[in-house]
């Protein structure tokens, strides 16, 4: 493997080795380290114990001094994103762990039991009478007016009293950059500055970037950014200045409750195999990783999730494909349209000499 | 799982009701937003996202310097290949003109994708390396040796000197003049931009023929109309293909030619169109008269310009909005589920 055959591959499409797409076994040894490397790392986010505390991006922004943003991702400015508890709002240049929060509620068949109420002898819940309307004993009356049970049950599922009860629920995510093994960013970088570690991760070089901006545009996820005063693009690294020297990344080092795993990947993927085992026995039926199939459209990736949802309730793309896998096919069209140019021209001198 | 092509499972929903939840029809009266599950719009398609937000980001590019460079090095690059032949039958004064108009878009256009750089100082690490993967490294590999060709031989025909050389120059910015113009297209495709990308066959077919239009048009404008037919010819022929590459690029994709109609990118779309159409038209009606040949030139310029703004700007919109990620990425989900090519990318990987 030569840089030679990734020419080959983005021109051509012929693709034995899958630079481009497709599973690949050792993604370090493909980026040139034949020799002994360290095993591919990665993270294993397992959103079922996430508690939404934040350590990890406050770690990560200790860590990696990055400066403060606001929720759109613009520096030093404080301001409350007005839509949840995630005053982060997205990944970007300056914020590299990002926990998301989505409240949520679904209907449960199952009513509520309704005894032990002070006052509530109804025999059944779903036909106890609209506050106004004029018909209700004198208990229910007190009751309706103090405690507003119809208002109550509108914003407090736990007591709902209309009939379809409600469960409720808090999805809390840690996202982070997903270290592909097909990674946009790195295929589409002019200059080197992002580049593939030993470890399997792609980190930026700061001292190479030239601010070009491709990689925001190629990256499926939306998660590298460019620091709009600085000029230049960054992302997450996953620790690459700790990993040299043994540590965890900062953010699995802090997070309290183990929703952040850090380690080889291949033993990670086996950890998140039984636990998704587990939680489905359990009978959490919308339990399911993310990032984990190898044969999907980046081919894996090194930082993979376990969902209680599906993949764009997290504000994560439900099947992101690398940019690059359709990259031959563009060559070859852009190819022929500059033939084609050539012919036009040929032709209209040709037709022109005639008359 | 419940509902629409995304439905989040198992009945959940966002407890607030609030925009995780959305619809891609036009927003009705406030009044019936409550009652979202009541009335089903045809082509209105349920999609869940996080708060609403945008899931890839939007390119940092900059806007005029990205269009502009796209127009400059396709006018520059069609103007390269209209002198080398112009040049090869004799035709002195519309290789003068196709010279100079291609050093000097070659010139503009470096330094306009100069300008967008983060950090322009470091415009030179973008020769450290040559990577086929990345359309920019393979145009700057292109847009090089054609900026030093098509410069030396327009300050050569400006000054007079070494005629052979010039000859010589013509011949290698033309054989870069080509990639030049279309590979601007691959740049654009090649990124996670929803509405670039799944154009990605059809942008350099786009790209070459405004290209031509807009460097046939510079040329007849700027040469006497006895000599222009070369570049009347092109530039009609560069606004056909332009027009009907165009066309399918705004029809072809569903969902993701969407952003080529609406707000500004449609109104850009629009212009760009009638420009090119007026030009192409007015060429072959009055392209032989001193007046046509510079009106129609300016319409057909103009034309391309307002082709790569909206083209540009229709990718911009398209990342701004989650529904271009979801639904797409949903439906190709939903084909592959049910055992069809879920789209030419993955039917021709599987090939291999």
């Amino acid at each position: 493997m030569t840089t030679i055959s990734s020419a080959t591959a983005a021109f051509t499409g012929r693709d034995p080795g899958n630079r481009l797409y497709g599973p690949v076994p050792d993604v370090s040894e493909q980026a040139g380290y034949v020799e002994e490397h360290p095993k591919r790392v990665g993270f294993f986010t397992d959103t079922s114990v996430c508690i939404g505390c934040k350590a990890c991006e406050v770690a990560c922004k200790e860590w990696n001094t990055l400066p403060m943003d606001d929720s759109h991702g613009k520096r030093d400015a404080l301001g409350l994103s007005g839509m949840s508890y995630d005053n982060t709002g997205q990944l970007g240049a300056n914020s590299w762990r990002h926990v998301a929060f989505i409240e949520q509620s679904r209907a449960v068949d199952l009513p509520m039991p309704t005894f032990g109420r002070p006052g509530d002898d109804r025999p059944t819940v779903g036909d106890m009478p609209a506050p106004d309307t004029g018909d209700l004993d004198s208990t229910a009356k007190a009751q309706a007016s103090v405690l507003n049970a119809e208002a109550l049950s509108e914003f407090d599922p736990q007591t709902g009293q209309t009939g379809a009860d409600k469960q409720i629920r808090w999805l809390m995510s840690s996202d982070v950059c997903k270290h592909c093994t097909h990674a946009g960013c790195l295929d589409v970088c002019p200059t080197g500055a992002l580049f593939r570690t030993e470890f399997g991760t792609v980190v930026v070089q700061g001292d190479i970037c030239n601010g070009c901006g491709y990689c925001v545009a190629a990256c499926p996820y939306g998660v590298i950014d460019q620091r709009k005063d600085d000029g230049r693009v960054f992302k997450c690294t996953m620790c690459y200045d700790r990993l040299t020297d043994g540590l965890m990344p900062a953010c699995a080092t802090a997070c309290p409750t183990q929703s952040i795993q850090f380690g080889d990947l291949d033993e990670l993927q086996a950890r998140a195999d039984a636990r998704l085992e587990t939680l489905q026995s359990q009978g959490v039926e919308t339990a399911r990783l993310y990032g984990r199939d190898e044969s999907d459209g980046v081919g894996g990736v090194g930082a993979f999730f376990l969902l209680l949802d599906e993949p764009e309730v997290y504000g994560l793309p439900p099947d992101p494909i690398v940019t690059t896998r359709d990259l031959p096919a563009m060559w070859k069209a852009a190819g022929k349209a500059a033939a084609m140019m050539i012919g036009v021209a040929v032709t209209a001198v040709l037709s022109s000499r005639r008359r | 799982m419940t509902g629409g092509i995304t439905s989040p499972g198992a009945g959940w929903r966002q407890a607030d009701g609030g925009p995780s939840v959305q619809r891609t029809g036009k927003r009705r009266r406030r009044g019936s937003r409550r009652g979202r599950a009541e009335i089903a719009m045809v082509d209105d398609v349920e999609f869940t996202s996080y708060y609403g937000r945008q899931i890839v980001k939007t390119p940092v590019w900059k806007s005029p310097d990205v269009p502009l460079y796209l127009f400059l090095g396709g006018a520059a690059g069609s103007s390269s290949i209209l002198a080398a032949v112009a040049d090869l039958t004799d035709r002195p004064t519309l290789t003068r003109v196709g010279r100079l108009t291609a050093g000097g878009g070659a010139i503009l256009s470096v330094v306009a994708l100069v300008h967008d750089l983060g950090r322009p100082e470091r415009f030179l690490h973008m020769l450290r390396v040559f990577k086929p993967t990345s359309p920019l490294s393979v145009g700057t590999y292109i847009l090089s040796p054609f900026g030093a060709a098509a410069g030396a031989t327009a300050a050569v025909e400006l000054l007079g000197w070494f005629p052979r050389l010039k000859r010589f120059g013509g011949v290698v910015a033309a054989v870069f003049g080509g990639p030049l113009a279309t590979y601007t297209g691959v740049l654009l495709a090649n990124t996670a931009v929803p509405s670039w990308h799944a154009a990605h066959t059809q942008l350099p077919f786009v790209f070459g023929g405004s290209a031509m239009a807009a460097g046939g048009g510079i040329s007849m404008a700027f040469t006497p109309v006895e000599e222009a037919g070369p570049a009347r010819n092109m530039a009609v022929m560069g606004a056909a293909i332009e027009l009907v590459a165009m066309h399918k690029v705004e029809n072809d994709h569903g969902l993701l030619s969407e952003p080529f109609h609406e707000g500004r990118p449609g109104a850009f779309m629009r212009a760009a169109k009638t420009c090119t159409a007026a030009g192409a038209g007015l060429t072959v009606l009055a392209g032989r008269r001193r007046w046509g040949a510079v009106a129609s030139g300016t319409l057909l310029a103009a034309g391309s310009l307002l082709t790569r703004f909206g083209v540009f700007e229709a990718g911009i919109a398209s990342t701004k909005d989650p529904k271009y990620v979801v639904i797409p990425q949903r439906e190709r989900m939903a084909r592959r589920e049910a055992g069809e090519p879920a789209d030419a990318g993955e039917a021709r990987s599987v090939t291999l």
